[in-house]
């Protein structure tokens, strides 16, 4: 079956951004003179291995026999009795290091060797980005560092241990919030003494152009691949809404751009109701980008505050505060303690222990479900963006804390 | 060309007399002094004064303004009190203010251009916002009679460097070394040799800046730079305690060695 775009001016939705690497008022690329031309150069060389069949191939095998594509996608049949609708999953969970990370690092890490770069740094919030940087680094033969709030590597130790076992080293943030967005601070201050040999492997669709539209089509994958799953299950139809988790954002996008400009979906983020950049953010520069910020009146950027170490960001990349501005996708929140249910609650009824990110998307549906927003009967994919092992002990912790 | 505004025909005069150009940062707000400060650097022999509008994600900073960005916000400083301060204290050498594009943007460009200007301060560094992004800006900034001054880097291709000198005013910034700011040991190569390119096809003045710590690298930046602007081996020294005498002490002890005198 085939659908007819949802603009017929041949303008995409989720398109090239061009030079200025625009999505409407929101992207660009906000950086010290000093970054600009390691900026271009990428934008360069991303161009031209987007456009380079050899490297597409390449990209393609890796992610097929190392990373475990394509993830399936799996109905929840309990979980679709007990809310009204019917439930897909789309199962990133199963890729390998546990998340769809691995999508945009093993993408990265093949273009920051074609480019003759020796060395990855990376920021991570969770650990899963860093751990999937990691990864890449090792199966590219290349040095990794890791820059991580301090507060994140207690609360993630094991992901630190993991991605020191390989081969990486972790260094722990002490400025701002020693969270996520302390930890792009400094991977983007390193990265301006380090930039002749050194990738900054950015772990979302946020930062300057050309990173929130290259990871996005690193992670569109995702969505080419659930399309024409889905469409296999249901006789060619589309879901009537996708839904992801939104931190910086690049599960979302990846989903999205499967739907986004073919499809009658409605795309629904949701962001951690502590850091809802799109819902209460108001437009601003930060880490690159003009997009949607959680900022003071006089302009401070304020601390996200969120159980999920990867949705802990006062941003957004910024191409869903384009799609949010024009109406194409929907941003919602969920608090921490209905993700907990919603992470409870899918390992009960389906057997999946989900991230603590994705349990967002999760606990916003089952939220909505049977209201306006969300109507009983419809169909629902949920891009499960990670897998729970990570959250466990922080789970225990907080569901039990006497044991 | 328009006409240099006023920073800029206060420096090139400066230059022009054979003095090289010695520029202090400190950030603003960041102890109960700062403005005696000020003072104090002006009487030391500064040609201008930086003063950083604190912002809580200072990205091309180290350690040492970092930390006083951090103390400046936890006395409650804000653009518009700080602002508001140097409107109200007079000075006897230009100022000119650095800070990150989102304060700006956050309370508009034209309102923070005339803010600026009525606190009397005649430049503007904005280290995030390159070229490519500089317009609107650029175009409040000369609306409120505000020179807009641009960054050069070591990493900066000859025609890009060209460009961006093209449109700088007040003075051309050359980004002394890869690297956020903060106090080395030894004078990067790279710092006389980004100078150089710049000194080579404009004639606004060139002041060098990051990693300049000390006066023997000022000395040695200035072989080729009109002048130096020197932030954190200073806000260290001020972090430490060293007060407006200390602090005065320091830059005093920069313009003796530019001048020779010493
Ligand atoms: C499993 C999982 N999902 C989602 C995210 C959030 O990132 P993004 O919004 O870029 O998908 C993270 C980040 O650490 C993650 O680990």
């Amino acid at each position: 079956m085939t659908t007819t775009p949802l603009r017929t001016d041949g303008t995409r939705f989720m398109g090239d951004p061009g030079e200025s690497g625009r999505f409407g008022d929101f992207g660009g690329r906000f950086v010290p003179e000093a970054l600009v031309p390691a900026c271009l150069e990428l934008e360069a060389a991303f161009r031209d291995a987007w456009a380079d069949p050899a490297f597409r191939s390449e990209l393609d095998d890796l992610l097929h026999r190392f990373g475990g594509r394509p993830t399936p996608i799996t109905e929840c049949r309990r979980l679709s009795a007990e809310t009204g609708l019917r439930i897909f999953l789309k199962r990133e969970d199963l890729a390998h290091t546990g998340s769809h990370k691995i999508n945009n690092v093993v993408g990265q890490g093949l273009l920051a060797r074609r480019m003759g770069k020796t060395r990855l740094i990376a920021e991570t919030g969770a650990g899963q980005h860093g751990v999937a940087t990691a990864t890449a680094a090792a199966l590219f033969g290349m040095e990794c560092v890791v820059y991580m709030g301090e507060v994140d590597t207690q609360r993630q130790a094991l992901n630190v241990f993991r991605m020191e076992l390989l081969g990486a080293e972790v260094r722990p943030v002490m400025s701002g919030s020693r969270t996520l967005k302390d930890a792009v601070n400094d991977a983007m201050r390193a990265w301006v003494a380090e930039v002749e040999d050194t990738h900054y492997c950015l772990g979302s669709v946020m930062g300057p152009h050309p990173y929130p539209w290259m990871v996005r089509e690193f992670q569109s994958v995702i969505g080419k691949e659930a399309r024409e799953q889905f469409r296999g299950l249901m006789d060619g139809s589309d879901p009537d809404l996708v839904v992801a988790c939104a931190g910086g954002g690049s599960n979302a996008a990846g989903i999205f751009a499967g739907f986004a400009d073919q499809a009658d979906s409605r795309l629904i983020g949701v962001e951690a109701a502590g850091g809802a950049a799109v819902s209460n953010g108001i437009p601003g520069v930060l880490h690159g980008m003009r997009s949607a910020l959680i900022q003071d009146e006089a302009g401070q950027i304020q601390e996200a505050e969120s159980i999920s170490a990867g949705l802990d960001y006062p941003g957004i990349g910024p191409e869903h505060a384009y799609l949010s501005s024009v109406g194409r996708a929907e941003y919602r929140s969920a608090t921490d303690d209905e993700v907990l249910d919603a992470f409870q609650l899918l390992a009960r009824t389906e057997g999946i222990i989900p991230a603590l990110e994705s349990a967002h998307a999760l606990a916003w549906v089952v939220k909505a479900a049977g209201t306006e927003d969300l109507p009983t009967g419809s169909t629902v994919l949920i891009n499960l963006s990670g897998r729970g092992d990570k959250d466990v002990a922080q789970v225990r912790d907080v569901l039990r804390p006497d044991a | 060309m328009s006409t240099p505004g006023r920073l800029e025909s206060h420096l090139r005069h400066r230059r022009d007399n054979g003095q090289k150009l010695l520029v202090p940062y400190i950030t603003g707000g960041m102890d109960d002094s700062w403005l005696v400060t000020l003072d104090a650097l002006a009487e030391a022999g500064a040609d201008a004064i930086e003063v950083g509008i604190p912002f809580s994600d200072p990205m091309i900073d180290g350690a040492v303004i970092q930390q006083s960005s951090l103390r400046a916000l936890e006395r409650g400083t804000t653009p518009e009190s700080l602002l508001g301060e140097l409107a109200r204290h007079e000075l006897s050498v230009p100022v000119v203010a650095m800070t990150y594009y989102n304060l700006i943007f956050r309370a508009g460009l034209d309102r923070v251009a005339g803010m600026m200007a009525e606190a009397g301060v005649t430049g503007v560094i904005i280290p995030d916002l390159p070229l490519e992004e500089f317009e609107a800006w650029e175009t409040a900034a000369s609306g409120a009679g505000l020179a807009t001054i641009l960054l050069v880097a070591p990493s900066t291709p000859d025609q890009r460097l060209a460009a961006i000198c093209e449109r700088s005013r007040g003075f051309v910034y050359a980004v002394g070394r890869m690297g956020v700011t903060g106090e080395q040991q030894e004078l990067a190569a790279s710092a006389q040799e980004v100078a150089g390119r710049i000194t080579a096809v404009c004639d606004t003045p060139v002041c060098v800046g990051i990693g300049v710590s000390n006066p023997a690298q000022a000395v040695a930046v200035c072989e080729v730079a009109d002048g130096v602007i020197v932030g954190s081996a200073l806000v260290r020294r001020l972090l430490e305690g060293a007060g407006p005498e200390g602090a005065a002490d320091f830059v005093g002890s920069l313009r003796s060695a530019l001048d020779g005198t010493n």
